[in-house]
């Protein structure tokens, strides 16, 4: 099997006048989390839904899995393994659930829809089954979505997307509704999924605290460009961008002794430099062009 | 430093048809002039029950079943509607969570910031007003005022929106901002840009605040002091050193552990087990005691009081009873983030 899931090339994406994604490349390998972050309007939703085919790009082309995703005919041919091998966790569970369904029906849509034979003998079951492997007690499968609370309709939200085994799983800010305690749950149970059953992640968030925790390597994104790409570890220590240090100096340290260390984030960053080579995995969009 | 609000005791629950919620249990803080508190706690703790009650916006089954509310010493707990007119705006002023929500969007910014001075001081004149929007309008930040008062909010940015909201609430200089989640819709960027903004604000005009944040780790270099409140109640009250150098509450640990910023990568994440209790029938002694891996058997049966830590430091924990046995806080110290 190949190791890298999906290649993204030179693609670019355009609504109206406005260049929401511009000419972004990058790789997401098997296995790993990938983290973009980006302020909003950076066009980090734009790429996320471009690589779900929401969207179909401007220009250059995304390969998931081999399959070029801008080529109809591919496209049409696997159809339904791209609808079941990507799925989409978005932000605010409380709007991606149906408030009139219950839980153990909201998990088996896809299933039913996709007519996937369930498994485990039944849709409940199965829904069942999913429930307890993000962490939630199978009595909830009769509860509606306003029973729960925040934290447990992303868990829903999760094992609805896991029903379909997917590939690769977008989450599209998946805590950032979420207060500490339970954000801090979510992103054990992402590790979990990572470390303990290999699914691979694009995760999506603008607070990098959570991105750092989770992400093997991080895409940096401002103003519909990517402007540098390195591991996790890396990003942090050696920041290169201009923009990537701002952002960095930004994060809200958790001790009030370090007051005023932190440089304004205001300027404007240049986006029009080269894509150049730091390292094997570390990438920047020279600020001198 | 004076003392401008003074809230002590106080109660406040909702009458629903499942019966009583308690969303506010006995509690007591104030807020001294030209200071900023942070009142942090997760969502349903009751910090947005207690903000509406300081102003009296809370729906109509709400009530205030005991305590007091005292601003710059004057009992207003009792207050009318129309004397609570005079104080909203004059003396305290609200900045929501959402400022696409709490702006008109028919209407242009600049109209928007002057009908809250006209409000305020009616017997303005025309050019006066529109000297005071520029005027604020720069001091919240916005860059070319007199082109940006004639746009409308979806040409802004949510971090211009919320810019535009708190020169509304500054309007009317009040001496207390009450500021409820006023950055929790915006990215990092921003939210650190807002949070200098309302320290500014602070410095330049006097002006205390009562900053509200379900986010621990976001108020540390903003707040002089902090409240942690969970289940209804004020668990902790410190200086901001106090809260995050030397924690003494179970939950406040919990809250600091839960952080991705004080994990290891290769470690999970600290986690509170179970919910927060239901405030329709709160639990008997601690609510905190179900979650709290340090829970006394005492925990169960009665509630703590408040432990003096120091003049400023104040900790509701059965821990700190002298009989109790020595714990270790597993956070804290001076080298943290």
């Amino acid at each position: 099997m190949d190791k890298v899931l999906l290649d993204v090339r030179h693609i670019s994406h355009r609504f109206g006048s406005v260049l929401a994604v511009n000419d972004v490349s990058f790789q997401i390998k098997r296995g790993e989390i990938f983290g973009l972050v980006g302020e909003s309007g950076s066009g980090k939703s734009t790429l996320a839904r471009l690589i779900m085919s929401i969207y179909r790009p401007t220009v250059g082309s995304i390969l998931f899995d081999g399959i070029d995703l801008g080529d109809k005919k591919q496209l049409l041919q696997h159809r339904a393994m791209l609808q079941s091998a990507r799925q989409l966790i978005f932000q605010d569970s409380a709007s991606s659930l149906d408030p009139r369904w219950r839980v153990c029906d909201i998990i088996a849509e896809p299933m039913r829809l996709h007519k996937i034979k369930p498994p485990r003998g039944s849709y409940r079951a199965e829904a069942a089954f999913q429930l307890r492997y993000v962490g939630l007690d199978p009595s909830y499968l009769d509860k509606y979505p306003a029973e729960l609370s925040g934290g447990m309709r992303q868990r829903v939200a999760i094992a609805r997307a896991l029903t379909m085994e997917p590939q690769l799983l977008v989450a599209d800010e998946p805590v950032a509704s979420l207060d500490s305690p339970i954000r801090a749950q979510i992103l054990n149970l992402f590790a979990h999924l990572q470390k303990e059953h290999g699914f691979t992640f694009l995760l999506i968030a603008h607070d990098l605290d959570v991105v750092r925790y989770l992400s093997d390597r991080i895409g940096v994104m401002y103003r519909g460009s990517l402007v540098e790409l390195a591991p996790a570890a890396e990003l942090f220590s050696a920041p290169l961008h201009p923009y990537t240090k701002a952002l960095l100096s930004a994060i809200p340290v958790p001790d009030p002794s370090r007051q005023k260390k932190r440089p304004p984030v205001q300027a404007v960053y240049r986006t029009a430099g080269r894509w150049t080579r730091i390292n094997d995995e570390h990438f920047v969009r020279e600020a001198e062009a | 430093m004076k003392e401008l609000l003074q809230i002590a005791g106080l109660s406040v629950s909702f009458d629903t048809p499942r019966g009583e919620v308690e969303a506010v249990r006995d509690v007591s803080l104030s807020v001294k002039a030209g200071e900023i508190l942070a009142l942090v706690g997760e969502s349903g703790s009751g910090k947005s029950v207690l903000c509406k009650s300081i102003m009296k916006l809370l729906p109509r089954n709400g009530r205030i079943k005991a305590g007091h509310i005292l601003a710059n010493g004057a009992e207003i707990t009792a207050y009318r509607e129309r004397e609570l007119q005079k104080l909203r705006g004059s003396f305290f002023s609200m900045v929501f969570q959402d400022p696409m929500t709490s702006l008109n969007p028919t209407i242009p910014i600049g109209k928007q910031i002057a009908e809250a001075i006209r409000l305020h001081t009616p017997q303005s004149k025309k050019e006066e007003i529109h000297h005071r929007v520029l005027e604020l309008m720069r001091q919240v930040g916005i860059d070319r005022p007199e082109l940006r008062e004639r746009q409308y909010p979806y040409h802004l940015s949510g971090g211009m929106r919320q810019r535009c909201v708190i020169a509304i609430a500054l309007a009317s200089a009040p001496r207390l901002l009450i500021a409820d989640e006023p950055t929790s819709s915006l990215d990092v960027t921003v939210q650190a840009q807002i949070l200098e903004l309302l320290n500014k604000v602070r410095r330049e005009t006097g002006t205390a605040i009562l900053l509200v944040s379900h986010d621990l780790g976001a108020v540390a270099q903003t707040a002089d002091r902090v409240a942690v409140m969970y289940a209804g109640k004020i668990v902790e009250i410190g200086t901001a050193e106090e809260i995050f150098h030397d924690p003494r509450h179970p939950y406040t640990w919990g809250l600091l552990l839960s952080l991705p910023a004080f994990a290891r990568k290769d470690q999970p994440l600290f986690t509170l087990s179970g919910m927060p209790p239901t405030l329709l029938s709160p639990p008997q002694g601690d609510a905190f005691a179900p979650r709290n891996r340090y829970a006394l058997g005492i925990d169960y049966r009665e509630m703590p009081p408040m432990f003096r830590v120091s003049d400023t430091h104040y900790a509701a924990t059965w821990l700190l009873d002298p009989r109790a046995p020595a714990v270790t806080p597993p956070v804290g110290g001076e080298d943290i983030g």
